[in-house]
């Protein structure tokens, strides 16, 4: 599903340039639950943007679903990002003024869906993450993981190829990180395949794969046991 | 622009954000308020400029006879040229069609009787023409007529203030007065926008005038006025028509500048027109200068509004939103606003204007005014001010990485 070789990516700091991701190669498989753990600086957010077609990489080869990521002009990006993937953020980056509703259906608006056809599908998947009766209230009357689960459904509605989540559980208590993770890997096993970034021990042991990132390389990349029995 | 589905995304924006959004508009609505009511208040001191040279026919030619100033054909010069009848008739007969209205012009001094009031006034013989050429109001009765003419009826026509001289608070129509001892009837009273003086005057038929009181057929000056029609060229031709016409049958040099003299306010009334266009494109100029502070007070609003979404910007193109879309989105969002708002400012400084009517006279403000052309361009250039003001902010937004905007906490 997602494949890079020899990725690399450099920001300029001034006039030297900081080499952020140093030449990785991964393959993540369909169907795959990866997490991707790193200290803050280890270059796993650049990672993410990467794959997420935010941004760009210098150096390297990335294929998504097949198709080799080149010369990305930002319509092209934003019909793949639409079409491929699903975010979720670490501050859930709701749109304030709209209902949780709203913000499930706005990637069906940007695909072409009329208004009903949108509202409909986004109740479904409000009702998959249990926020159906939450549909009409704006983001500032919800909780942090309840915001969450909309942020999740949102990710989900144009049914993508990749749910590429950033930190998730961030911005979470325990309890409520535990729902979220558990919420994801219901997702997981309907056959989804999902990429975590996370820098939490706890939350990359929920998932089916560790891949550990360390300035710039892949240092380890394990299944572990238990998941594995499972 | 007939996607309902930005529409719906911008009245939510819209509605969603009511601050933000009558901040911007009020901006609007007040520089279009500036700029109609300067435009109607510039309209205000051309009607007034029109009014004080309404007075006479703009397209009028006057013609004196004087004494000559140089010697021609045998005649010494400082010989007085007077003209009669026969020359008005000649004009007539030279110009035909391009005169539109012509009348000669007795002036005598008389002395004007009622019962046991008198007065000096200025008597003026003319031809029914007359009341055309000098914009004669009349308020009761009628002027000379034709007939008035022909027959060399004993009528008169008074101003409005030789009524109130000789009539104190009664009607003068139907009553005879003494001019120098001879009784008239006044067949009219007129008033004139001229002013007093000429409110002071008496009209009679010249035929009459000639029979009783002269026994010629001399005139003391011709006036006329030329067919608009003709155009600037064809008025100046006739100018010099005139002046050669006259000036062979009375045997005067061609350079003579004082036997006889053709004036026309035709010059008077170009030297107006320009001053009057001039004064309109300094109003221009200020309107144009307030609209301009207008788009620019916008284009501030949509650059802090974009900033302000920056984060939703993000969100949208993370979730599929392309660069055009959301050039499209701020665009249509900041023209509909525009549109909307500098409408409600025209609404309201038409009120004004209207309200304010004729109270500013005393300003040399004359019924402001603004024309239904003069709002429908208003309108067109708030749309593209609205569009210039949205767009240079929306391509910055559809610039906007999604990494960065949504970094931005």
């Amino acid at each position: 599903m997602i494949e890079i070789k020899k990725l690399h990516k450099s920001y300029p700091m001034g006039k030297d340039s900081l080499h952020v991701l140093k030449g990785l190669d991964l393959e993540i498989k369909e169907g795959e639950f990866v997490s991707i753990m790193g200290a803050s600086g280890s270059g796993k957010s650049t990672l993410l943007n990467i794959l997420g077609l935010l941004d760009t990489h210098d150096e390297g080869e990335y294929f998504l679903n097949g198709q080799k990521i080149e010369k990305l002009n930002e319509k092209k990006a934003a019909v793949l990002r639409n079409k491929f993937l699903g975010f979720v953020f670490q501050s859930f980056n709701l749109i304030t003024y709209k209902t949780a509703l709203e913000n499930v259906a706005m990637p069906l608006y940007y695909k072409g869906l009329g208004r009903k056809e949108r509202q409909e599908v986004a109740l479904d998947y409000l009702d998959k993450v249990g926020l159906k009766d939450w549909a009409n209230h704006l983001p500032s009357e919800l909780s942090g993981g309840q915001k969450q689960r909309v942020a999740i459904a949102r990710a989900l509605v144009t049914q993508p190829k990749v749910v590429l989540a950033d930190e998730p559980t961030g911005a979470l208590d325990s309890v409520t990180s535990g729902s979220v993770m558990e919420l994801l890997t219901k997702i997981n096993n309907e056959g989804m395949t999902i990429l975590v970034i996370t820098h939490e021990e706890e939350i990359a042991a929920m998932t089916k794969r560790i891949v550990r990132l360390r300035d710039g390389v892949i240092t380890s990349d394990v299944k572990p046991k238990k998941l594995q029995k499972a | 622009m007939f996607d309902i589905g930005r529409w719906q995304e911008i009245f939510q924006s819209i509605s969603k954000n009511k601050l933000r959004t009558s901040l911007g508009a009020f901006t609007v609505t007040l520089g279009i308020f500036i700029f109609t009511v300067l435009f109607g208040m510039g309209n205000g001191l051309k009607n007034t400029f029109d009014k004080f040279f309404s007075d006479d026919a703009t397209n009028t030619i006057f013609i004196w006879s004087g004494r000559t100033s140089k010697a021609y054909k045998g005649f010494k010069e400082g010989r007085q040229i007077q003209f009669e009848n026969e020359d008005l008739e000649l004009l007539r007969k030279e110009l035909g069609d391009k005169i539109e209205y012509i009348t000669p012009r007795v002036y005598k001094s008389v002395q004007a009787t009622r019962k046991n009031e008198s007065g000096a006034y200025t008597m003026r013989a003319v031809f029914p023409d007359h009341q055309f050429l000098e914009k004669t109001i009349i308020d009761e009765g009628k002027f000379i007529d034709e007939r008035d003419v022909k027959n060399k009826s004993r009528v008169v026509v008074i101003g409005r203030l030789v009524e109130q001289d000789l009539f104190k608070n009664e009607s003068a129509l139907g009553k005879f007065i003494e001019l120098n001892g001879l009784a008239y009837k006044v067949v009219g009273i007129f008033s004139d926008a001229g002013g007093d003086n000429e409110e002071r005057l008496i009209y009679a038929p010249v035929s009459t005038i000639q029979l009783i009181h002269m026994n010629t057929e001399d005139i003391d000056q011709i006036n006329l006025s030329f067919n608009k029609a003709m155009g600037v060229a064809g008025a100046k031709k006739m100018v010099s028509d005139i002046s050669k016409i006259l000036k062979k049958k009375h045997n005067v040099a061609r350079e003579d500048t004082s036997g006889i003299r053709v004036r026309s306010v035709f010059d008077d009334y170009q030297q107006n027109m320009q001053f009057a266009n001039m004064l309109q494109i300094i109003v221009l100029f200020i309107g144009i200068g307030t609209l301009m502070a207008g788009a620019i007070a916008i284009g501030n609003i949509m650059v802090f509004v974009v900033k302000e979404r920056t984060k939703e910007l993000g969100i949208r193109k993370a979730l599929g939103a392309t660069p055009s879309s959301i050039v499209g989105l701020i665009l249509q969002e900041s023209v509909f606003i525009t549109a909307i708002a500098g409408y409600i400012g025209i609404l309201i400084a038409m009120f004004a204007l209207s309200r304010m009517g004729n109270n500013l006279e005393d300003y040399f403000i004359t019924n402001p005014q603004v024309n239904q052309s003069t709002i429908f361009w208003a309108t067109v250039i708030l749309i593209l001010v609205g569009a210039l003001a949205g767009y240079v902010p929306a391509r910055r937004a559809a610039r906007i990485k999604p990494v960065v905007a949504l970094s931005d906490d």
